[in-house]
């Protein structure tokens, strides 16, 4: 039976890892390629790194992390953020990047999916997706946010999920605006109506504050996998914690 | 020298960096003489199967790697590499293969609410068979492998099956015949236990 994942995320910007990381057998905290190893060494399902570098120039900065962590990392890696395009993802894939997570250029251009997926294989094509409750008349339940959740885009989420889906994506990253950063737990309705309407793999994003939170989002969100940051990365639960945790209450995962 | 064939399907960093663990002599190549002058074959891939068909055969690699298999060098198919290996794929419509092994490529039935792709960690069982290859040496029963793809293979021999991994039906997750060797997971993504695999063909 395939495994539920758990996989944590750290963002990236000009090859460092911002909002901090607390690990104490780690000699530079900063060095994404020192935490997936780590992270790797505790068996983490996968590992996302976000990157959320401003300056077009410094981008291949990127590319350069993801080498030295192809290098001794072998587990599956996805890389967001900034993609704009066939050849940024082609430059990724070459870096040894299992796969790229596209969210704005996809809204902005939903060629890009399809012609990324023909191109390199779905499998590699991860389509981000930052949804926000919607307030008042809009019509719309969930909706896109682009721009790292600065711009509205009037475009309900589960309808562009589904047109994702279509288009050739292989996987749907979804995040809860409304529960990112708050530690409350993931959007359950959110993510649930995800993976009920769609066939593709879900992996919920956003909320989590603690490994009851992972247990809900893979149970009553039905997820396919839950990302989490801080928990892991301030050392409140280990991967394995949360493992055993979701073990023992019927969940599978990989031990 | 291993050579891993390079057809324009996918990264192959990462192959590559798994085998340079075990293996000072790794090259990456679209080459056929690099191909026929190598003591191991590595047949990477994923994404389509017809597209990768097209690509093995405008670089002329079909001969190649049939010349090879023939003079019996060890030979690793992953993933799409290991679907190439068999006769069809009801993928976009009907597609030939390498036809080496004997057997279609079929699509997972999601009509049971089953997700598509079959995207991360299973099992691979070997089940009760009573010899087990060498490439699976210190590989215990029920080891969880990394996966992705949409399509799985039905091998016509099944004496040539290894392992098998549950995802809606038993389909086959490895094959063994003679010098090939063959896994739908991906064991350069699977850690440790994958690297036994890799470290295993290295030493074969």
């Amino acid at each position: 039976m395939l495994t539920k994942r758990i996989i944590p995320c750290l963002d990236v910007k000009n090859g460092r890892v911002v909002k901090g990381v607390k690990f104490l057998d780690l000699k530079d905290a900063g060095d994404p390629v020192g935490i997936a190893q780590v992270y790797d060494r505790e068996e983490a399902d996968e590992i996302v790194f976000l990157d959320i570098t401003a300056s077009f120039e410094k981008r291949d900065i990127m590319l350069d992390v993801v080498r030295r962590t192809a290098e001794t990392v072998f587990m599956p890696l996805t890389v967001g953020g900034g993609i704009r395009n066939l050849d940024d993802i082609r430059d990724l894939l070459n870096a040894g990047t299992d796969k790229v997570s596209i969210n704005t250029a996809a809204i902005q251009d939903p060629e890009l999916v399809r012609k990324a997926a023909e191109r390199f294989g779905s499998q590699c094509i991860v389509v981000a997706i930052d949804a926000k409750r919607s307030e008042g008349d809009t019509g719309l339940r969930w909706e896109v946010y682009i721009n790292g959740g600065r711009t509205p885009t009037g475009i309900d989420a589960l309808r562009w999920g589904e047109e994702a889906e279509g288009l050739g994506a292989g996987e749907i990253l979804l995040t809860s605006m409304d529960m990112d950063g708050t530690r409350k737990g993931y959007d359950i309705e959110l993510t649930r109506s995800f993976s009920e309407s769609l066939s593709l793999p879900i992996i919920a994003s956003g909320g989590a504050g603690n490994l009851e939170h992972l247990h809900q989002v893979l149970v009553e969100g039905k997820a396919d996998a839950a990302l989490a940051a801080s928990i892991f990365h301030f050392r409140e639960y280990s991967i394995k914690d949360a493992k055993d945790y979701l073990k023992k209450k019927g969940v599978e995962v990989r031990i | 020298m291993i050579t891993i064939i390079d057809y324009g399907m996918g990264n192959l960093r990462s192959v590559q960096k798994a085998f340079e663990l075990f293996c000072p002599d790794v090259r990456v190549s679209s080459s056929v003489r690099d191909i026929l002058d190598s003591d191991k074959i590595v047949l990477p891939g994923v994404g389509a199967f017809g597209k990768a068909m097209e690509e093995l055969q405008k670089k002329g690699l079909i001969m190649a790697i049939k010349d090879a298999l023939g003079r019996e060098r060890p030979f690793l198919g992953i993933c799409l590499g290991l679907q190439l290996l068999f006769s069809e794929s009801e993928e976009d419509g009907n597609k030939k293969g390498l036809n080496i092994l004997r057997g279609r490529v079929k699509r997972f039935d999601s009509s049971n609410g089953l997700k598509i792709p079959h995207m991360g960690w299973n099992r691979m069982r070997t089940g009760n068979r009573e010899s087990k290859p060498g490439i699976l040496s210190g590989v215990p029963n029920g080891s969880f492998m990394y996966f992705v793809h949409s399509y799985y293979v039905e091998p016509e021999d099944k004496k040539t099956v290894i392992c098998e991994t549950d995802y809606g039906t038993r389909f086959t997750s490895g094959i063994h015949k003679d010098n090939i060797y063959a896994f739908q997971f991906h064991p350069e993504k699977s850690q440790t236990i994958g690297l036994k695999i890799i470290k295993n063909f290295v030493g074969l």
